[in-house]
């Protein structure tokens, strides 16, 4: 039997975050943004029927990046878990805190026991009546969990998406402000990509005007704050199409 | 080792690969169904029932309508019971029976009918969706054989699809499609006759929810357990109709002025109905 080596826990831990967070930054972004009229989700996903963003609840929507198989595996236990609890209790039951701390449970657990992480990172959104009233969480794949105030950014390359949020976001802005902003965002590192491809002197020509997104290689959902009062829906969750995005992104450019 | 915890994500559980509510908790948590197996023989109380539904088609949809009245035998258990719900958007259900186990059923419905559109992106078929339903009515037959029966009728429009569909049940979740009109429950016979005389190809909107008023007061006219519309404290039946563009409800203000000129043509008629 081949000698078993020591290898320390802190080791082990840090081996299996690197791992994770390289499938990770391996992705595109989504960034989730707080508005006057509910919560933006935003994610750069070329593709119309894979989702990184989803509806878990009445109130409350679910955006993920990394391996599509485990967030989805994690959206649907998010689905019957809400919907269950709002079964058996009362539908105001559901909340996003109550989600995100099952969430964290499950990908701490999974952390620690398994072969392999998870290598996703979750939002968990949650609108309210007013803007303070919002509740935006943020899980890692080691299962921390934080409370976001206003905006959050994950995927590759988070952190110069999370700079460009930091330096446009403002509470109060309209949809469209905020997905124009979203957008920007996004778009942030491929600009500096170019930049950086420009500054080296490759033969390769910058695209002209940084990186732009068009609305087809979007994905993006708002949970509206007013979804019952003006639809009279109880389902706060709508999916907006490429027209849809397309001119409100049109709107002040 | 792994694969241990794997299965027990504690609060979570992924195992499933069902889109269907209704087996999941089936499976997870029978104990929050509305029925359950294995009763013990006992004599039971008497429990509120609901009582008659009817539905009509018309052109661009589908209507149902219900009076609002449970009985407990002879008693007025409820004045104020809803017996019509929207399923979902596109579809809408009515009880008759038990009112306990009826409205808990239209709960468990609405969910899976929800579950299945959130974990899928796309919603049921409507045959898909008359299929669940009868799927719940069949385990609810232990209860129906202890005299708990629950009887829905269901009614929708396919997406996009501007012709309605209707569906009757019967308590071991057989499904059979309905043409034109259908009622249920104790004034149903009474309902179904006056459909019959009142009913006509191409009703509009205003004429199918007056139709459906027209039945039920019917209805209520020769069977003690259907309530007939309140004019003392303004009750109206609960009237859903269901268009190609969603399903919504009829409100008060349309309903009374309805119900006040089938009370004011019948008063100056002065007939036995």
């Amino acid at each position: 039997m081949a000698q078993q080596f020591y290898v320390s826990p802190e080791q082990i831990m840090k081996d299996r975050a690197d791992f994770a967070r390289k499938g990770i930054a391996r992705g595109k972004s989504v960034v989730v943004l707080g508005c006057r009229d509910g919560i933006a989700l935003v994610a750069e996903n070329p593709s119309p029927t894979l989702h990184k963003i989803g509806e878990i609840y009445d109130r409350i929507a679910f955006a993920a990046v990394g391996k599509y198989n485990e967030f989805e595996s994690l959206r649907q236990a998010g689905v019957r878990y809400a919907d269950v609890r709002g079964y058996s209790y009362d539908r105001v039951d559901v909340t996003a805190r109550g989600l995100a701390s099952v969430y964290a449970q499950s990908l701490g657990t999974v952390f620690t026991a398994e072969q392999k992480p998870f290598e996703v990172e979750l939002a968990v959104a949650e609108v309210g009546e007013t803007e303070s009233g919002d509740h935006i969480f943020r899980l890692n794949f080691d299962g921390s969990i934080a409370d976001v105030s206003g905006f959050l950014a994950m995927g590759g390359q988070a952190d110069i998406v999370q700079a460009a949020l930091a330096a446009l976001w403002q509470p109060g802005a309209g949809l469209g402000q905020v997905l124009r902003w979203a957008v920007a965002a996004l778009e942030s590192p491929h600009a500096q990509a170019a930049a950086g491809v420009a500054a080296s002197g490759s033969a390769k020509p910058p695209v002209a005007g940084g990186a732009h997104l068009p609305a087809a290689t979007l994905e993006v959902a708002v949970l509206e704050r007013t979804a019952a009062a003006e639809r009279g829906s109880h389902r706060a969750f709508r999916r907006l199409g490429d027209d849809e995005v397309a001119s409100a992104l049109a709107a002040s450019s | 080792m792994g694969g241990q915890v794997g299965r027990g994500f504690p609060a979570l559980e992924a195992g499933g690969t069902s889109s269907s509510f209704f087996d999941h908790v089936s499976r997870s948590n029978p104990e929050l169904l509305p029925f359950r197996a294995g009763l013990p023989a006992g004599q039971l109380p008497a429990t509120p029932h609901g009582t008659t539904i009817v539905a009509l088609s018309f052109a661009g949809g589908v209507l149902m309508a219900g009076d609002r009245r449970a009985t407990m035998g002879s008693m007025i258990a409820n004045r104020h019971i809803e017996k019509v719900f929207p399923a979902d958007r596109h579809s809408v259900l009515g009880i008759a029976g038990t009112a306990g186990i009826a409205v808990d059923i239209v709960r468990l419905f609405q969910v899976e009918l929800e579950h299945y559109e959130k974990i899928e992106g796309t919603s049921l078929s409507l045959e898909g969706k008359a299929n669940r339903l009868g799927a719940m009515i069949r385990a609810n037959l232990p209860m129906a054989l202890q005299g708990l029966s629950v009887v829905p009728l269901f009614a929708g429009v396919e997406a996009g699809d501007p012709s309605g569909r209707l569906f009757s049940y019967d308590v071991t979740g057989g499904r059979y499609e309905e043409l034109e009109h259908h009622s249920v429950g104790s004034g149903s016979v009474f309902a179904r006759g006056a459909l019959k005389k009142l009913w006509r190809p191409g009703l509009t909107a205003d004429e199918a929810v007056a139709v459906a008023v027209e039945a039920l007061i019917d209805a209520s006219d020769d069977d003690s357990a259907t309530g007939g519309p309140d004019l003392v404290r303004q009750l109206w039946p609960v009237v859903y109709l269901v268009k190609a563009d969603g399903a919504a409800r009829v409100g008060q203000d349309a309903l009374a002025a309805v119900v006040e000129s089938i009370v004011a043509r019948r008063m100056t008629e002065r007939r036995e109905a």
